[in-house]
């Protein structure tokens, strides 16, 4: 489900680039981009699975797989 | 008035030893959006703030001395065994030179911190969304630490932190609804 905090787009890719290239890259628009101001009486995590993702609100979590050997700037997980 | 509590906020744990990671963890320590510029930025515009907002940037202000906290510890635990050798390999050699094993507070590329990473204008939205964009720009590098180390402890202490900086740059939103309202316009039920 958190597959949707990812963008894609197509950079162009030109017959005389050096190297193989990446054609698709990814970014990622965490959840607070869509909250203007946070609704009263949201679910919450549990206290101590709210320490381990660093918020209380799984509104507002964004996971984040590292990228190191992702080719185009998305991770597994 | 701070009181201190002798704990970290979030656990950190190193599991490799790998100190070329110390040497990029210090843009978050003394870089133009680490750690020292957040807490700096924000104690330092709560003064001149509308009142409704100065308890958000005292509290935020004081997580992120707790976030370069957690830094320090990183970087600390990486470089702490390392001969001057090792620390050269890792390309810490010129900090060694300048500081032996101690930490300084410049960016991963060695310049040193300065104040002009806190931008203060004195106007209270054009100081907020000094704050958010400070904040989206720490997430994003702490995006690129994870993506820079595999060590799955290191990576689970800077998903945590990347995880404040997205509820911070909310806070700092809704701050900015707070004083955008016209209270003349204000319905009242």
């Amino acid at each position: 489900m958190y597959d949707a905090q990812w963008r894609d787009y197509m950079p162009y890719v030109s017959p005389n680039d050096p190297c193989p290239p990446i054609r698709v890259k990814w970014y990622i628009v965490p959840p607070n981009q869509f909250i203007t101001f946070q609704p009263m009486n949201l679910p919450q995590y549990s206290l101590e699975e709210a320490l381990r993702r660093g918020t209380l609100w799984p509104a507002l979590y964004s996971p984040y797989p590292s990228r190191r050997s992702a080719k185009g700037g998305k991770g597994n997980g | 008035m701070w009181i201190y509590e002798k704990k970290l906020q979030y656990p950190v744990r190193v599991s490799k030893c790998d100190p070329r990671m110390a040497r990029y963890l210090v843009e978050q320590y003394g870089g133009a959006d680490g750690e020292l510029s957040a807490a700096l930025r924000y104690l330092n515009q709560r003064y001149t703030i509308p009142d409704k907002v100065i308890g958000l940037l005292t509290d935020i202000g004081t997580e992120e001395f707790a976030h370069l906290e957690m830094i320090a510890t990183m970087i600390y635990k990486l470089t702490k065994d390392a001969t001057p050798e090792q620390l050269e390999v890792a390309g810490l050699g010129a900090n060694f030179v300048s500081h032996d094993g101690a930490m300084f507070y410049n960016n991963a590329a060695g310049v040193p911190w300065t104040a002009s990473y806190i931008g203060t204008k004195g106007d209270p939205i054009a100081d907020l969304y000094e704050d958010i964009a400070a904040e989206e720009k720490a997430r994003a590098t702490y995006q690129w630490l994870i993506d820079f180390t595999d060590d799955v402890d290191l990576q689970d202490s800077l998903r945590f932190l990347r995880e404040r900086e997205i509820i911070h740059s909310l806070r700092f939103k809704e701050a900015v609804e707070i004083l955008k309202v016209d209270r003349d316009q204000k319905k009242v039920y």
